[in-house]
This record gives structure tokens, C-alpha cells and sequence, in this order.
């Protein structure tokens, strides 16, 4: 039996009809049509399917969508405003912290939340904060130092 | 050196934005109004022959619009070298594998297709399983193809020189051995395709692959559905390391279905599926033997390896001569003699991943290296340094060294990492290796027989003189092939990056083998650079006609014709052109003749403007049996130091440093060379460290998930100093060559080498967890 939620994703109200076994990806990805974020593995392991669920940092595969009612949900579509990139956006685009793209939005959600709450992260804190989304292609260094440099850019 | 504009940059990747806001499509992503979702039946069992399939009771599910087994779907064979084509799309008598495929469903959702697949009844009788090398090749036991009593699928004898009579002038002779694990390629995307077969009868498949080309033969060939009407598309893809480069069992199963159907039919491996899949690292068992002077020359190597290959071949023919044909370069060597066995069992098939064929046997034999050095009470570095090959120099087997920087790897290698003040100085614990590697920049031969040309490329101008459209079937699969492609056509023609739109990965497009064996920057790049130069000649030929102009004394640079002999009068060329344009934005003023202006004269004059570039390497390589398996037109080397902290009470392994030097030949985008290089480290990290595919008795894979079987997070990579080093290759496009695969090379060696450093113990077993490291110190200091 399906049950009425309501929630918000990247500023916008949604009520929508879900049955209690859909994921909160499934539900992202197959009726709200928000295809940026990626299933990985479904088990949580990969990271790819991170969300920012009222301010944290989520994988959205463990999440049943009905444990999202009422919450506000950010994803990769909600980063960019307009056709300006978000600073992280933009440090990963121009450092060359992007080779597949698969994990990029998990990534990019990741460092964008660590930002909000940490602004001057140490290298470490960074890796710390990105430890749950891996990826295969980088070697993680590009990424770990677009991060860095989205922080001094948002200092400024 | 020459001055460029575009290339030897470090200008963002073509993709990027696209992949940074999620606008990005993967196969995944895929919809079609009216599509069915497919989902498999696959074997649980390791091994046993089907008696009996009934799938009466998935049919009738509600829902269901298509059940296909191997009654439906032929008897084809396919694989990848057509001398062993042994895969079925679904096995009609046997299973040899947890995980092959015996039925597939198609229905209006993926519940009901799974739902489905759960009511397909199947006898088997179970067969007995042999899950290791040892146990398949045993006198008696049972073939796993009947093709192949005795269960070795593929064998290599070579000799060069000769081992034992060179092994009689030796002072030093040593003999190691040496054993690495299952690796999976864990890619972020699993697998996915969507089919869609129309009225007309034209097949169109979007797939997650690394080569659009050997899968639309494939499908044509097993589906019997002319090459023609098969068009096979790649969108993003999420990464693919060697196991995305044959097609596989899905796709056919879409394209079947949809056939069957009239429907788009879409189809997702789950994680564990991709495990079961596999076509990664194969499990290699290396028996080493080098004879050394005692000047401290290498005179002859021995090579004997057995391959576990899985239930299928796969890639495992070019596999396993690849573990013996690769081994002997970047050093000087006289003899050599192989001696390969790739055996089945009924595990995943094993295929090609990063380094193939050569990962395992350099992280034996530079290991076994560092052995002979120090017995020889010589450097590790100046070992290798009087060993090194050196451009111009040509392997025992007939392997050709165009170009090869490996002494500016190591030096550079040795001075960036501070080497000499470190070596033998560091306190317990902590240690430093040095390792080198070598490999191809793209095989030589395509994987069947064929004069085809490896890649091809057209440019097409548009027709207002505003875009280069660069369309190529070459496969970016996160390497940065688009990038570089759109670089070398802007820079060969004379355009800025912005002006080119790079169109890829879609057989429509051409010919492209792939993204296999690091081939697309040389063999695509050649095509795409001489289908800019095409182009270009049309352009100035037109203009030439024009302005009564020789074309030599033209040409294009940073978006304008340049005029050798001072600018003429082009008004009335410029007068045409706005008229053209009349009303439009953006019209060209200035004292200079822009390439927007000059292709649009050019299509007035002409028609659409189409340069084409074509590359196939030249004959390659000795006459020896197998001589084509090894054989490039250029070769990439690399070199790496690493320096380890390892816990003495826990033998945890914890990587402080890596310093690694690659000869890419020329750099055409800095920041991807840099990029392929700390991404190859960070997979040989894994794969020295944590990755390991482990079965059950049963033949299951026991930790088919992200979660158990490990591949290093950020808090296991160190920041690792990547250094260029450029050799001008005369057989690449602006002197390029490899990067992708061979980085990975010197890490896992280099790894062992600092861990021995560190600890004094050598490690013939990887993963070297913890747990092993442990047991080897402790059994180190019993003596």
C-alpha cells in the first residue's frame, strides 16, 4: 500500500505517492526524474548515491523514502544555481578532480556539506569527510585539493 | 620544442560541467516510452549440467512479455579471440560458473521481471567443481569444456636466445615465486544497456562499454542481424579498467528480447553482478628464475606462470602472453624464455584489467630484482639504471623502443623522492622501494584478424562556419579520451577547444576499437589529427581559389588564417560573410581573416566541408608464434618511489609517500596525464594491500560488495608526487603515447620493495593484509 509523503527537494515541494519498500534513490531517480544521483552498489558502501538530507550528508539507498517526509533534500540538480557552478563545482571542473563523473555528484554533495559546517578543513578532515564515496578513477589527490581550493575561494 | 595552443595544456575536460552538475547520462539513466526491464536467471551452482528448463510459470505471470533461454536465443558462440569462442548467451547443457546465465525475462517493470525469473524451474545435476588450478589440471579430472580435456584452454612456449646455455655464464641465479589474488576492476558504474530494435529492423544499443565496435560485431554476429542495421551507442560511462572492453551476455539478452518484443528492452547488473561478471585480473601463479653477473648485468630470465582463468576465456589467450611477453623490457635482456598455462575452473571469467597480463609478473620480478641487488651489494637503483633500454634499443622479442625515457623516469624518481639520503637510513618501520615498468601504447593487431583501420575520425564544419564537429567511435570511459581528441583536432587545425564539439563512442561514427590496452590517445589521436589536417587543406585550398593564394603560404592558428606573406586585401571575402550573416550576432571585424569566415567561404564554394583520418599501426613485431600479442607502436615506462610506515606489532601497512615519473611521450592535456597516473597508483594500492575476490566451496563469491571486497578510500591514499616525463614519440600524434595502464605497473613492486626495506621480510603472496605481513615478520624473527 502506498503512502502520501511530502518533502522538499532543491527548494521545491513535492507530494508524492511511494510504496514502503522504495528507496529514497529509486524515488529520486525514477519519479522525480533527478538522474544525477547514481546507484553504485545499493548497500551503502559506494557513496554514490549521496544526498544532503536536512543538512547531513546521506546515502540515499539506505534511506526508505518514507523516512524522508518532511524533510528537505538537496541534490546535485539543486548545487548550481542557474548556469553558475557552485565554487566545489567549479574547483572540480578546473583542477581535473572529474574522470568518470560517476561518483562526482556524491563527492561534490560530500565536500559541499563539510564546507558548510567546516570551512577551513585540514587535509585530513577532507578525506575524513569524502571517505564514504569512492572512487576508482582519481587516486582522490585532485579531489582532495579542488576542496581545499573551494575552501580559500569561499574564504575570500 | 614547437609552440602549441591548445595541446600540452591543462584545460578542463570537455565533460566536466556535465559531470559535475549531474547532467551527465549513463546507460542507467536511459528511458524509452513503452520500455520493458530484463532480468537474468543465472546458475547457482558452480558447475552442473541443466537437465531441464521449464519456464511455463514465468510466462503466465501478469506482466511478463518475454522469457528467453538458450531455445530462443542460438547457439552461437562468441567471446573475444575467435580462436576460443567458447560463450554462450545462455548455456544450453551446462553451467560452469555461480552466475551464468540460463534464462532471462522481460516485463513491464523489474519487479515482475524478477518476480519472473524466480518461477523459472531448472533440473541440474550437479557436477563435481573445481575452483583452482591445481584441482582443474589433476589427471582425471572433469572437463570443463569438452573441447579441452585436461582443462588448459590456452598455452605459450617461447624462447629467445637461450635461458640455459646464457644461465652457464651467470654468477648470481635465483629462483621466486610469487602468487597475487582475484581482482575485480570495481568500477563506480555497474554495467547497464538499453535495446531497442525498430519496425525497419535496425537494432540500436546504448551500453555501458569501452568499445562500441566489438560489440556491435558481436551482436550482429550472434542475433544474426547484419552489421549494418546494428548501431551500438556509449554514453557516459563509469569507468571500465579492462572488463567493459567484450561485449557481454546482457546486451545480446536486450537486443534479443527487444527484437522478440518490438519493445526497448533495458537491463542493470546489480553489484553482485558485476562481481559474477568479473573479466578482471586473473589469479597469476609466477615461477621466476634471472641469472645475473656479477658486474651486475642481466643475462636471462625464466618465466613460468599458470593463469586461474575462470569458466570462459575471454581476454585470457591475449592475457597470457602478455605475462610473459612484457615482462622483459624496460631492461636488456638476451634470453628469454616463457612458459604459459591458462587454465579453466569454475569461477567468474577472468579478463583484461589495468596492466593487462603484466601487473602480477612485474610485481614478481622487480621484487625479485631488488633480491639480486642486494646480493650483488649494489643500489636498487643503479641495478636497474645499468640494465635500462633506452630509445632506439629492440627487445628480444622483436619489441621496438621508438621512443623510451625510463632512465629520466628513474633519475627523476631518485632525485624527487630523496632517495639517496633515505636508502638504508630509515629507522625500523618505515622503509623505501623502487620499481620500474613497461607497456604498450595500444596493441598492435586488432583482437580478430582484419586489415581494419584501428580508429577512424571525420570532421565535419558546420555549415555557417561556427563549429568543428569531431565525430569518432572512440570510447571515453572517464580516461579523458574526448578531451584529448578535441585538443589534438583543435590544435591541428587551428581552432581553440571551445570551437570543437567532440561526438563519440556511437559506431555510426566510424571505426574506433576502443579504449582497450591504452590505445586511444595514439592510434584515435593519429586519426583524429589527420582528419584535422584534412579539413584544414579543404579550407585553405578553398580560400586559395579565392584569394589566388598558394596554400603554403597559409595557414591556421588560434582561430584565424594566418598569411605567411603579410595580410592581403580579404574584404570582399568579409563583405560575403556578413552578407551571409546578415542580422546575426557576433560579426567578424579586425584586421584578421577568422576561421568562422574562411569555413563558411568554403561551404559556399564547395558544399559541406568533411576531412577524414584514418590510423592503423605499420607491420609490427618478429615471426615468432604469437609475436603479434605484445607488439605497439610505441611503448610508455614508468618508474616509482614508495616509501611505508609498517605498524611492527599489528603488520598494518600504512603508504606515507609515493613518488612515481611516467614517459607519456608528450603530454597533450597535463592535468589527465597527471590524473591517469595517481589513479593507476591508487589502484596498485589496493591491489597490493586489500583486494582479493574470495570464494566459498561452492564456487560463490563470498564478498561480492563494496563493503567487503576493498578498494582504497581517501584515507588510504597518500598525496603522491606525479612527475612528466616527455620523450617524443615518433610513432605518436605530436609525439603522445600511453599513460593509462602502464603507471600502474612499478606500484605494487615499489610497495613490496619499501615493505622488505622496512621489515626485512619478502612477500610472495598479495594482498599483503595484515594478517599476512604479520605471520611473515613473526616467522622472520623465529629464525
Amino acid at each position: 500500500m502506498k503512502k502520501l509523503i511530502t518533502f522538499r527537494v532543491n527548494d521545491r515541494e513535492y507530494e508524492i505517492a511511494v510504496a514502503p519498500n522504495r528507496t529514497l534513490t529509486q524515488v529520486l531517480r525514477e519519479d522525480l526524474n533527478l538522474l544525477g544521483t547514481k546507484e553504485g552498489c545499493g548497500v551503502g558502501d559506494c557513496g554514490a548515491c549521496t544526498v544532503i538530507v536536512d543538512g547531513k550528508p546521506v546515502n540515499s539507498c539506505l534511506v526508505l523514502a518514507v523516512q524522508a517526509d518532511g524533510s528537505d533534500i538537496t541534490t546535485i540538480e539543486g548545487v548550481a544555481r542557474g548556469d553558475s557552478l557552485h565554487t566545489v563545482q567549479q574547483t572540480f571542473v578546473e583542477m581535473g578532480a572529474i574522470q568518470c563523473g560517476f561518483c562526482t555528484p556524491g563527492m561534490v554533495l560530500s565536500a559541499t556539506s563539510l564546507l558548510d559546517k567546516n570551512p577551513r578543513p585540514t587535509e585530513r578532515e577532507v578525506r575524513e569527510a569524502i571517505s564514504g564515496n569512492l572512487c576508482r578513477c582519481t587516486g582522490y589527490q585532485k579531489i582532495v585539493e579542488a576542496v581545499q581550493e573551494a575552501s580559500r575561494r569561499m574564504k575570500k | 620544442m614547437k609552440a602549441y595552443n591548445v595541446i600540452n595544456t591543462r584545460l578542463p575536460r570537455v565533460d566536466a560541467k556535465a559531470k559535475a552538475t549531474g547532467d551527465a547520462r549513463y546507460a542507467a539513466d536511459l528511458a524509452m516510452p513503452n520500455m520493458l526491464y530484463g532480468a537474468f536467471l543465472q546458475s547457482p551452482f558452480a558447475h552442473a549440467k541443466i537437465l531441464n528448463i521449464d519456464t511455463t510459470a514465468a510466462k503466465k505471470l501478469p506482466g511478463v512479455r518475454d522469457v528467453v533461454t538458450a531455445k530462443e536465443a542460438g547457439l552461437v558462440k562468441y567471446g573475444v579471440s575467435p580462436a576460443r569462442y567458447d560463450e554462450q548467451v545462455f548455456c544450453p547443457d551446462k553451467v560452469r560458473y555461480v552466475g551464468d546465465e540460463v534464462a532471462a525475462v522481460a516485463a513491464d517493470d523489474l519487479e515482475t521481471a524478477m518476480e519472473a525469473v524466480s518461477l523459472i524451474k531448472v533440473d541440474y545435476e550437479e557436477l563435481p567443481v573445481l575452483l583452482d588450478i591445481e584441482s582443474a589440471m589433476k589427471e582425471g579430472a572433469i572437463a570443463i569444456h569438452d573441447d579441452f580435456p585436461g582443462n588448459i584452454g590456452a598455452e605459450v612456449h617461447q624462447e629467445f636466445g637461450n635461458f640455459e646455455e646464457a644461465l652457464k655464464e651467470c654468477d648470481i641465479v635465483r629462483t621466486d615465486r610469487f602468487v597475487n589474488k582475484r581482482q575485480d576492476g570495481g568500477f563506480l558504474e555497474p554495467q547497464a544497456c538499453l535495446a531497442h530494435y525498430d519496425l525497419n529492423g535496425n537494432l540500436t544499443l546504448w551500453t555501458s562499454t569501452q568499445s562500441v565496435h566489438y560489440v556491435q560485431r558481436s551482436v550482429s554476429m550472434v542475433l544474426g542481424i547484419p552489421i549494418g542495421k546494428v548501431r551500438v551507442i556509449k554514453p557516459y560511462v563509469g569507468g571500465g579498467f579492462g572488463p567493459k572492453a567484450a561485449v557481454n551476455a546482457m546486451e545480446i539478452a536486450a537486443c534479443l528480447m527487444s527484437r522478440r518484443t518490438g519493445r526497448p528492452v533495458k537491463m542493470v547488473f546489480s553489484r553482485e553482478q558485476v562481481f559474477l561478471h568479473s573479466r578482471a585480473r586473473h589469479q597469476f601463479f609466477h615461477e621466476l628464475t634471472t641469472g645475473v653477473k656479477k658486474d651486475g648485468t642481466i643475462v636471462a630470465l625464466k618465466n613460468t606462470c599458470y593463469l586461474d582463468g575462470g569458466a570462459y576465456s575471454s581476454f585470457g589467450i591475449a592475457t597470457i602472453y602478455y605475462a610473459g611477453s612484457l615482462l622483459g623490457a624496460p631492461y636488456k635482456l638476451p634470453n628469454m624464455k616463457y612458459d604459459g598455462y591458462r587454465v579453466y575452473t569454475n569461477k567468474p571469467t577472468c579478463g583484461a584489467q589495468r596492466g593487462h597480463g603484466g601487473v602480477a609478473a612485474r610485481a614478481a620480478w622487480e621484487q625479485q630484482l631488488d633480491s639480486i641487488a642486494a646480493e650483488l651489494n649494489m643500489d636498487p637503483v643503479e641495478f636497474r639504471l645499468k640494465n635500462i633500454m633506452k630509445t632506439g634499443d629492440v627487445t628480444c622479442n622483436d619489441f621496438n623502443m621508438s621512443s623510451l625515457g625510463m632512465k629520466e623516469c628513474l633519475e627523476a624518481v631518485r632525485d624527487g623522492s630523496g632517495w639517496s639520503t633515505k636508502k638504508g637510513k630509515l629507522p625500523a618501520g618505515k622503509g623505501i622501494g623502487v620499481a620500474c615498468g613497461f607497456f604498450v601504447s595500444g596493441a598492435g593487431y586488432p583482437i580478430y584478424r582484419s586489415e581494419t583501420f584501428h580508429s577512424t575520425a571525420t570532421i565535419r564544419l558546420s555549415e555557417d562556419g561556427g563549429a568543428v564537429n569531431l565525430y569518432t567511435a572512440a570510447a571515453e570511459i572517464g580516461q579523458g579520451s574526448d578531451t584529448i581528441l578535441g585538443q589534438i583536432a583543435a590544435e591541428a587545425l587551428g581552432v581553440s577547444l571551445d570551437d570543437v564539439k567532440v561526438h563519440s563512442g556511437d559506431t555510426d561514427f566510424g571505426v574506433d576499437l576502443g579504449a582497450y590496452s591504452s590505445r586511444q590517445t595514439l592510434m584515435s589521436g593519429h586519426a583524429v589529427k589527420a582528419a584535422a589536417e584534412d579539413t584544414k587543406r579543404q579550407v585553405l585550398e578553398a580560400l586559395s581559389e579565392k584569394l589566388n593564394i598558394s596554400i603554403a603560404d597559409m595557414d591556421i592558428a588560434k582561430g584565424v588564417v594566418v598569411f605567411k606573406n603579410g595580410n592581403p586585401d580579404f574584404s570582399q571575402l568579409r563583405t560575403a560573410y556578413i552578407k551571409e550573416h546578415r542580422g546575426w550576432e557576433d560579426l567578424p571585424s579586425g584586421g584578421e581573416l577568422t576561421f568562422r569566415e574562411a569555413a563558411r567561404i568554403a561551404f559556399l564554394t564547395r558544399g559541406v566541408i568533411i576531412g577524414n583520418g584514418a590510423y592503423k599501426p605499420g607491420e609490427l613485431g618478429g615471426k615468432y608464434k604469437g609475436a603479434a600479442v605484445g607488439t605497439s607502436p610505441a611503448y610508455g615506462c614508468s618508474a616509482q618511489v614508495v616509501e611505508v610506515t609498517v605498524d611492527m606489532e599489528t603488520g598494518k601497512v600504512t603508504v606515507d609517500d609515493m613518488t612515481d615519473a611516467h614517459d607519456c611521450g608528450f603530454a597533450i592535456n597535463r592535468t589527465n596525464v597527471e590524473g591517469q597516473m595517481q589513479g593507476s597508483l591508487s589502484m596498485g594500492l589496493g591491489e597490493a594491500l586489500f583486494e582479493e575476490v574470495r570464494f566459498d566451496e561452492k564456487g560463490r563469491v563470498a564478498n561480492p560488495s563494496l563493503g567487503e571486497y576493498r578498494i582504497p578510500t581517501a584515507l588510504d591514499m597518500p598525496n603522491v608526487r606525479t612527475i612528466i616525463v616527455e620523450s617524443d614519440e615518433p610513432n605518436g600524434p605530436f609525439g603522445a603515447k600511453e599513460v593509462g595502464e602502464g603507471a600502474i605497473m612499478p606500484t605494487i613492486p615499489a610497495i613490496l620493495n619499501a615493505i622488505h626495506d622496512a621489515v626485512g621480510v619478502r612477500i610472495d603472496e598479495l594482498p599483503i593484509t595484515s594478517e599476512r605481513l604479520y605471520a611473515l615478520m613473526k616467522g622472520k624473527r623465529r629464525k
